[in-house]
């Protein structure tokens, strides 16, 4: 396969990515550090027969973003911690619904306004549990402008595989970062299924391959009913605990059984090693060459990447841990994945510790290095 | 056309109270579809949450209802992708004024190719008569027991003002006019507003001891004058009554076909 090189920031990466994986439509409310994502877009959707909408708030450019996927067009949005709070309750609504889209949240430092232009890997449980109810959810980090493309793209494919909304977890560093990447000239899209058979009665939500049932776009012939009350196969509400149960359980189904099928984790360093390291997003940049140094002094260290986390890749994690001694995650948070990791339960939690920067700054490769060292010794 | 081809009959009997307004206006839509002679695939009702917002249930063409409030924010969103849909979103007086008033301002402003449908009850019935921003001052409820201190605002002029290219007031006691209102709103290319004035009998009715539903529609009959009638009468005359009638009817371009002859074909040229 043929590539072209160019050299570009995580947000512009972000916005060309989506283009790239077919989207056609944008709607977004300006914020820090994410707006160069609606600027981008602003400007080369139409150019690609595409539409570029600015909303009146976040939770009016999500629910602009669920309408015209409703209508068959492949939509995004982007934001930032207060703008994703602000979507939460359609995203729950894109998750009831089955609505494919993809949300790029470029992670600043929070909670609240926080400090808009520095970065955070604190939305990590936001973007998990942030709307209410009982779900799943599919959320992707990259660590590099090359992964904001290539997990964008993958991202819209994945929305229109599993008809969920998709959240792509960049933060404030990653987006303004400019780097070399590869784009390739052909692309592996996911295109969304099309009904077949009789129009009349047909049952937009009765569960297809997968548990993902095959639903019309609006104005097709095949009359659709879209509601974010619980609802039956036909798509009219229903308070039956029966329907209720199987629809809360096929929702997180069909995402949670095809996990293997996600963007799984990356590995560097030595195999069944004393001492592992599990980060994702930009703080794997620094674990990553903290173990490059740590193996050139005969240590004995392995790296996990997470590229998904969530759902989170529990297995793998046991798997890189298995003969781990000491299990350190590298994140830029109080630790939101440490917690998960202990709740793998491996070994006695005193083994697994922290290496964290919360005060604005991003993880540097010396202070994973020293902590390394610490527990190598 | 017949309007009974629109309505989902076996998911009847629909859910709101005897005396609903509700009903009244679902039928106007369906006779307002019928005369136009619209095809099932190329209408979609989007509705909000509360009791109005379950008539998409009660339809069996494309029905959409999503979170409370924001049915506009997504129908901007449908229109722009499937712009050949006829849209129309029906919400409540607490749904669209309270929650969704940014959405309808925008919506309004952008002049978004749809028919946004208020049915006005003068409250929050689902959830048990609470005051909404369209509930009269003074007027009894189960949240302001010795009468609502707060005004009310006019969706009708908010629209006017906020650019839409239609707009008009009637109530349900006012059926053929409402029909008429609704056709002509469809009709129209961008944004449409249709507010209908629609008795609560089980909680406004009620809470204000206006009577039961007759009592109900003789009331939107009495408290409502013509606009041509209003604007000529004294200020101390109008009192708390409502004008009904079509406050605008314009042409101005809509979102969609703004954009496209702007950002596309600006730059094919």
């Amino acid at each position: 396969m043929t590539c072209s090189a160019r050299l570009l920031q995580g947000n512009e990466a972000c916005a060309l990515a989506g283009v790239d994986a077919g989207a056609r439509f944008y709607a977004g409310y300006p914020i820090s550090p994410a707006s160069e994502i609606a600027e981008m877009c602003s400007q080369i959707l139409p150019q690609h027969g595409g539409i570029y909408v600015q909303m009146e708030d976040e939770i009016g450019s999500i629910a602009a973003v669920i309408g015209a996927s409703l209508g068959g067009l492949k939509a995004f949005t982007a934001t930032s911690g207060p703008g994703l709070s602000l979507m939460q309750e359609n995203i729950g609504f894109a998750l009831m619904a089955e609505v494919p889209c993809v949300i790029i949240n470029v992670q600043r430092f929070g909670p609240s306004t926080g400090i808009a232009t520095r970065p955070s890997q604190g939305d990590v449980m936001a973007a998990r549990w942030g709307t209410h109810g009982d779900h799943s959810i599919i959320v992707l980090s990259p660590s590099s402008v090359q992964e904001c493309y290539d997990l964008t793209v993958e991202a819209f494919n994945l929305a229109e595989r599993f008809r969920a909304p998709v959240i792509v977890l960049t933060d404030a560093t990653i987006a303004h970062l400019r780097e070399k990447i590869e784009i390739p000239d052909e692309l592996k899209l996911v295109e969304r299924l099309k009904p077949e058979g009789p129009v009349e009665n047909y049952r937009p939500f009765a569960p297809g391959a997968g548990g993902v049932p095959v639903i019309p776009n609006y104005g097709d012939k095949y009359i659709l009913r879209v509601t974010g009350l619980v609802h039956d196969e036909e798509g009219y509400p229903s308070a039956d605990p029966q329907v209720a149960g199987q629809l809360i359980e096929r929702l997180a189904a069909k995402i949670e059984r095809f996990r293997d099928e996600l963007p799984q984790p990356l590995f560097y360093g030595e195999e069944n090693a004393k001492v592992v390291l599990v980060s994702y997003g930009i703080s794997a940049r620094a674990a990553k060459q903290a173990v490059s140094i740590a193996v050139n002094e005969k240590l004995s260290v392995g790296m996990l990447q997470l590229q998904t986390l969530w759902p989170f890749p529990e297995e793998q994690v046991k798997k890189a841990c298995a003969a781990a001694e000491a299990v350190l995650v590298i994140e830029m948070n109080r630790g939101q994945i440490m917690e998960r990791v202990k709740a793998c339960g491996l070994f006695p939690p005193r083994r697994i510790s922290s290496v964290s920067r919360t005060d604005t700054g991003i993880i540097t490769p010396t202070q994973v290095l020293t902590a390394i060292r610490g527990v190598a010794g | 056309m017949n309007y009974e081809e629109y309505l989902a009959k076996n998911r009847l009997p629909h859910l709101w109270c005897p005396g609903c307004g509700n009903g009244i206006t679902l039928k106007a839509l369906l006779l307002a579809l019928a005369e136009m002679g619209l095809k099932r695939e190329e209408v979609l009702l989007a509705t909000g949450i509360g009791c109005s917002g379950r008539a998409g249930e009660y339809v069996n063409f494309h029905s959409f209802q999503g979170t409370h409030g924001r049915t506009l924010a997504f129908a901007t969103g449908i229109n722009l992708a499937r712009p050949e849909l006829k849209i129309i979103c029906l919400m409540g007086d607490g749904d669209c004024a309270a929650i969704g008033a940014g959405h309808f301002l925008h919506a309004a402003r952008r002049n978004i190719d749809l028919t946004a449908l208020v049915i006005n009850n003068f409250n929050y019935g689902m959830t048990g008569g609470q005051f909404s921003p369209l509930t009269p001052a003074g007027s009894l409820t189960s949240t302001s027991h010795s009468g609502k201190v707060e005004g009310i605002m006019d969706l009708c002029r908010l629209a006017e003002t906020a650019g839409a290219n239609y707009v008009a007031r009637t109530t349900v006691f006012h059926a053929p006019e409402l029909k008429n209102f609704i056709l002509e709103a469809i009709a129209k290319k961008g944004f449409s507003f249709v507010e209908v004035l629609s008795p609560c009998p089980t909680y406004y009715g009620r809470y204000n001891k206006i009577g039961g539903p007759v009592k109900l529609m003789e009331w939107l009959k009495n408290n409502t004058v013509p606009l041509k009638k209003f604007e000529q009468m004294e200020k101390e005359d109008k009192g708390r009554l409502f004008w009904r009638g079509k406050l605008a009817d314009r042409n101005a371009r809509d979102f969609f076909t703004a954009y496209l002859e702007q950002e596309r074909g600006g730059r094919n040229q």
